[in-house]
């Protein structure tokens, strides 16, 4: 999972190694500076005898560079180690900063890259794959998931190597300072390290369930608000709001559980910090003045005290936040998984190798065809029929029937389970995908225009398509009547989702979009449902007299659509149930003539 | 079909630009902060120790720090110089100080945990009333505010203000004590150096301020371009399908890659300002420090109004001070942010909750033995409008159906009209159906009627009873409502039945389903009834799910019925055998029906075909073909409906 995560680093590698470099930089700065600020402090305060040896490599390293005081409260001395702090601190202002620039602009780039790696990911996904995954799901794994990836990214080149580089490079020096008092921090260390980890281990499986708690309190929210007339026409406003109640209350049942513990946190940090600090402080201070107590034999001086006080705090200070980007880490974890599942997920459609990159003509075969959405339950069972070229199909059936899913099989949108499907004569496998769906135009039943003008819209089906080119396919389509009658005509912005345009322009509009394929097959899968009847039979007519040598497989709910069609094949759970012309199965097939019926029932009556 | 769903929501086209948008920079009021204060007030005592316990937590690290001079001046000095090693006087120091650290330590606890409860108690306390508030407002409210802008007063703005009680206020509290206690240990211990430190913190904050403003005005871009990034994965994941239908991957893949680089550039300006505020204010940290570590040694060496001990302690107490001043300045722009989302929080909170004036209720009722009309205990299959009146007498009104208007004006905004004198009779027991374009005001209607909306002019009777006397619980009761849109809530198939009536039987639920021929899909799925529905039956097709819909008004077992659009994807076989169960269900009540198809509303009493909001034509199937006008059009496909 770390390297597939791992390779959204590219392009951005260098900042990405620069960062952790730069940050060490900045931590050995700030580590020096305590040293330095202890020899000011011996310049100034009486020392005892250690100030004459100093045992720490940088005090030494300094003391070869400007000397040592000519005695104390040497003013000169004071301002050289003065400005060797202020130069200290620009160094490390100028490292940190440069580390904070890289980290941002190597995380920010990780997360570009994953949403890129993703985006084309999903380009490529089948409809069978974008069924295992809910639209909804998607979105979120592209959008919250990878927010917080970039965060933890961020924190493991940033702060996961600022505070474990802080903690060792503070303990070398406390050591070189005086390894005995410098044993303190190894006790406390345990103790920080321990207490801690008790406290996350314990927080964490709650801190988990709560979040899945808040996610389910936003789905009441979310279910309650889109379903608001439904809950006041039903006056169920009293159990909705105990609903909420009730998660809200398991939240905060949680919420107090897992912070309970938390708070364990700053108080156990306070002890072993000042635990810490009494020691150094009675210990240093009986070393100091009495050269050997308790078998500690090195020397020290009141500036070494000073320094190994800042010591602690930035020691202790740093298991803290590692405990922190420890959480958050492991928090992020789930998203990982979530991206990487998108990621791993290999398309169930591809191109096969030596494709075919012409389709001969509209004719198509289905040869025995099954087909399931799930392994075990067939939607389509023994489909077999032929039809040639250039003839209109109509295909009728009741709600589930499965006369979408058959021609969701013609452009290979899914793959059967059983049989072939034959379009030009070969087996739809063969050809190059592209090609086969630049032949076949289907206008889904759950159609779609984006945010764009009518022009942007249209092109989706030529891409170099002329204004002429596309004001015919509008007029082939019915659509033209209404696109004049806008102020901004072809170029009339369409919202997104097509929502400031009537149903039945917009269907008449994704129409338009699918002839401008010049498809040799064309299947409009209840694409009239919103026309009405009269513009519906002129729709068939002039797509009869334009694109005569077009095949044309038309779903609809209505007889009167599908009524002129060369034959009619009528869909019954899964199967087939007859085939003919309006007339043979009037005749003939009881379902055709029930469905006729319920349509021209109130002509009949009274 | 979204064109009914419009038609269901047109004020929310009109009112488009006032939609609830979020202004940014808004500035919090100190009426917000009161009023997020008043919901700490009901915890005044437990608060009160808390600030105790703050203050002495503070008071505790001021102490050891300033113990630093006692043990370097009044111990390590004299003892060098003295050449002595008597350490009783230090051990008794320090072991008071341990005790202080421990009570400061245990106050630290205290505090820490008495806030998480009434933290999580208040945050508790807003989204429960927020939530209630919420479900008392009127149906108005909801078509004029974006769903994810009142989704986002749960997630997001709950979210900050969590952040802002159980983190950032305590934090800013300590922080601020603290710099308080080290200000006076400051000056007990040097005036001049003080004065040095204040001016010097100032200055920090400043520029940590000004970092700090350049990183939010970025913030502020890579939010917009978050969105837009995020609205064009929505757009092209949900219409994905049809990217692949028109072979569109790689163009949709280039201009993902625009908005997403642009997404980049804009975090990335935001986040390098952010990261560089920590190495500033730690560094100019430092650089203070050792300003006022050299101007400390001049003042010991030079004067004699600095101990060495004193220098030490001071230096250790100037970092107390600047540090939290620099955290403070870092934290309020987490509370600015925090009370935008109360304020908005707090809107929801006010909206004018839905009024109802009514005293009219629906009960149960059967005929006495002296064939009067009284109340009964359970169901009994008849209701009855029981009607108090100012005199004390209770009268009690068969609930017929029979729903009148008279020359009703209605406008969802009280600038546009959008029915005009309304006038119509649904009899007990008709079918009255309504056909007419898309915003021609067919919803609308049915809005009225249950009082979704409120009439402008004009009168609605019920029963004979003005619908504005009924309490609307009991109106909304005796109606029952299939909208195109069925939305249909997580739970199993059997509850979301069971939302039409909470105490029915799973057998009433099952013969719900059957009337309205759910029964047989129901049955094929993997848990028959028990399968669980999850994000609105997203596994159930539209038909399927509108079928479910009818059961579950069916359940209800309704007076009086009104179907939006309520079949509109179901086929027309499928359809006629619904309908058959409907018609059984319906027998002797009323229904409105609004259709798309005329099919559906050609068997219907009374068809009145609407046209901007006026009755153009009303009649029989048989009549308004007879009259050759607007329905025979739309009959013979000469006029397009939506």
């Amino acid at each position: 999972m770390l390297k597939k995560l791992a390779q959204s680093i590219k392009g951005y590698t260098k900042h990405t190694i620069l960062s952790p470099l730069l940050i060490m930089g900045e931590v050995i700065m700030e580590v020096i500076i305590p040293v330095l600020i202890a020899m000011l402090i011996n310049c100034i305060a009486p020392t005892g005898e250690g100030a004459e040896g100093e045992t720490n490599f940088i005090a030494v390293f300094f003391q070869k560079l400007i000397g040592t005081p000519s005695e104390s409260g040497d003013m000169n001395y004071i301002l050289l180690i003065g400005g060797s702090i202020a130069v200290c601190a620009i160094i490390s202002l100028i490292f940190g900063s440069l580390a904070g620039r890289s980290a941002a602009i190597a995380s920010t780039g990780f997360a570009k890259n994953l949403r890129k790696r993703m985006f084309e990911r999903i380009s490529h996904f089948s409809f069978r794959n974008i069924d295992k995954f809910s639209s909804s799901s998607l979105v979120t794994r592209m959008t919250t998931d990878v927010n917080r990836l970039q965060e933890s990214f961020h924190m493991i080149i940033r702060t996961a190597v600022r505070s474990p580089s802080m903690m060792i490079f503070s303990l070398i020096m406390a050591f070189t300072i005086n390894s005995k008092l410098a044993l303190i921090f190894l006790a406390a260390v345990p103790v920080l390290v321990v207490g801690l980890t008790l406290i996350m281990t314990k927080a964490h499986p709650i801190f988990k369930r709560m979040f899945k708690r808040y996610d389910k309190l936003n789905r009441v929210v979310q279910e309650n608000l889109r379903g608001i007339r439904v809950v006041k026409a039903f006056v169920r406003e009293e159990e909705e709001i105990k609903k909420f109640n009730e998660v809200s209350g398991e939240i905060n049942e949680d919420t107090v559980k897992a912070e309970k513990i938390l708070s364990y946190n700053m108080p156990l940090m306070q002890i072993t910090v000042y635990a810490c600090i009494l020691l150094i402080c009675w210990f240093g201070a009986s070393v100091i003045v009495n050269y050997n107590v308790f078998g500690i034999g090195e020397k020290m001086n009141t500036g070494e005290l000073t320094a190994l006080l800042n010591y602690t705090m930035q020691i202790l200070m740093s298991l803290m936040m590692l405990s922190m980007i420890f959480v958050t880490i492991v928090m992020s974890r789930a998203s990982a998984e979530r991206v990487c599942e998108v990621l791993d997920e290999e398309s169930t459609i591809t191109d096969p190798e030596n494709a075919i990159d012409a389709v001969a003509d509209g004719s198509i075969r289905f040869d025995n065809v099954s087909f399931a959405y799930h392994e075990g339950k067939n939607v389509l069972t023994d489909i077999s029929f032929d039809i040639r070229s250039g003839e209109t199909i109509g295909i009728i059936g009741g709600t589930g029937s499965g006369k979408s899913t058959l021609v969701q099989l013609i452009p290979r949108l899914y793959d059967v389970s059983g049989g072939s499907v034959i379009v030009g004569g070969r087996d739809v496998r063969e050809y190059d995908i592209h090609t086969l769906r630049d032949s076949v135009a289907m206008v889904l039943q759950k159609n779609v225009l984006f945010s764009g003008t009518i022009k942007e819209n249209l092109r989706w089906g030529n891409e170099n398509a002329t204004d002429e080119e596309m004001k015919a396919a509008c007029i082939a389509a019915c659509a033209d009547e209404f696109i004049s009658t806008f102020p901004d005509g072809y170029d009339t912005y369409i919202e997104q989702g097509g929502s400031n345009v009537s149903g039945g322009q917009k269907q008449r509009l994704c129409i338009a979009r699918a002839l401008l394929k010049k498809p040799k097959i064309l299947i409009m899968d209840d694409s009239t449902s919103a026309v009405d009847t009269k513009t519906d039979a002129m729709l068939r007519e002039t797509m009869a007299n334009r694109i005569p040598g077009t095949t044309k497989l038309i779903i609809a709910q209505r007889i009167s659509s599908v009524q002129e069609c060369d034959r009619i094949i009528v869909i019954d759970n899964g199967k087939i149930n007859g085939i003919g012309t309006h007339g043979e199965l009037l005749a003939g097939n009881e379902i055709y003539r029930e469905v006729y019926e319920s349509q021209m029932k109130g002509d009949d009556k009274e | 079909m979204s064109d009914e769903k419009r038609e269901s929501r047109p004020q929310q086209q009109q009112m488009r630009p006032g939609k609830g948008v979020r202004i940014p920079g808004q500035k919090p009021d100190a009426k917000t902060v009161k009023r997020v204060l008043s919901y700490l007030i009901a915890y005044k005592w437990r608060l009160l120790v808390v600030v105790l316990c703050i203050i002495f937590s503070a008071l505790a690290g001021v102490y050891g720090s300033k113990f630093l001079q006692t043990l370097v001046d009044g111990y390590i000095t004299p003892l060098i110089t003295a050449k002595s090693n008597d350490m009783s006087g230090l051990l008794k120091e320090i072991l008071v100080l341990a005790a202080v650290y421990v009570l400061g330590a245990l106050s630290t606890f205290a505090y820490n945990r008495i806030m998480v409860i009434v933290s999580q108690s208040v945050l508790k306390d807003i989204r429960d009333t927020m939530f209630a508030k919420m479900q008392k407002l009127p149906i108005k409210y909801f078509d004029t505010h974006a769903f994810g802008d009142t989704m986002s007063r749960y997630t997001n703005d709950t979210d900050t203000m969590r952040m802002m009680i159980s983190q950032s206020l305590p934090h800013i509290f300590s922080s601020l004590c603290t710099v308080i206690a080290v200000f006076f240990a400051m000056i007990t211990t040097n005036l001049w150096l003080t004065i040095f430190v204040v001016i010097a913190a100032f200055l920090t904050m400043l520029l940590v301020k000004s970092i700090g403003g350049k990183s939010g005005k970025f913030f502020v871009r890579q939010q917009a371009s978050v969105g837009k990034v995020n609205g064009y994965i929505e757009e092209m994941i949900n219409g994905q399908k049809v990217v692949q239908v028109f072979c569109r991957e790689e163009k949709t893949k280039a201009e993902f890659n625009k908005l997403n680089d642009e997404l980049c550039a804009n975090a990335r300006s935001a986040n390098i300002f952010a990261n560089i505020l920590g190495p500033v204010s730690n560094n100019l940290g430092h650089l203070q420090y050792i300003l006022v570590a050299t101007l400390g040694s001049l003042l010991v060496v030079l004067t004699e109004t600095l101990t060495p001990g004193g220098l030490v302690a001071f230096l250790q107490l100037s970092k107390n001070f600047t540090n939290p001043i620099n955290q403070v300045t870092q934290q309020l722009n987490a509370v600015i942010m925090a009370l935008a989302g109360a304020k908005r929080i707090f809107e929801l909170m006010d909206e004018t909750p839905e009024s109802d004036e009514g005293y009219v209720t629906l009960v149960n009722a059967k005929y006495n033995e002296n064939g009067e009309l009284v109340e009964a205990d359970g169901r009994t299959g008849l209701w009855a409008w029981k009607h108090p009146h100012g005199d004390g007498t209770l009268t009690y009104t068969e609930l017929k159906g029979d729903v009148r208007m008279f020359e009703v004006d209605f406008g969802y905004v009280p600038e546009k009209t959008v029915l005009h004198d309304v006038t119509l009779y649904a009899e007990p027991g008709q079918k009255v159906a309504f056909v007419g374009a898309t915003g021609a005001g067919k919803t609308t209607i049915t809005n009225l009627i249950n009082r979704f909306y409120d009439i402008a002019d004009g009168k609605i009777r019920y029963d004979g009873i003005n619908i504005n006397k009924i309490k609307k619980a009991d109106l909304r009761r005796s109606l029952g409502m299939v909208l195109q849109d069925t939305h249909l809530f997580t739970g199993t198939v059997m509850e979301n039945i069971r939302y039409g009536r909470l105490d029915a039987t799973d057998e009433e639920c099952i013969a719900a389903a059957k009337l309205a021929n759910a029964d047989s899909f129901i049955t094929l799925l993997p848990d028959g009834y028990d399968t669980l529905l999850e994000g609105d039956g997203s596994g159930l097709s539209q038909g399927q799910r509108q079928l479910l819909a009818i059961a579950r008004a069916a359940v209800a077992d309704p007076p009086v019925m009104i179907l939006d659009e309520a079949t509109s994807s179901i086929d027309t076989r499928t359809e006629s055998i619904v309908q058959k169960g409907m018609d059984s269900l319906m027998h002797g009540r009323t229904v409105f029906v609004i259709a798309h198809r005329l099919s559906t509303v050609r068997n219907s009493d009374v068809i009145m075909v609407l046209s901007a909001g006026r009755i153009i034509e009303r009649g029989d199937h048989e009549k308004l073909i007879a009259e050759k006008g607007q329905y025979y059009r739309l009959y013979t496909g000469a006029f397009e409906l939506d």
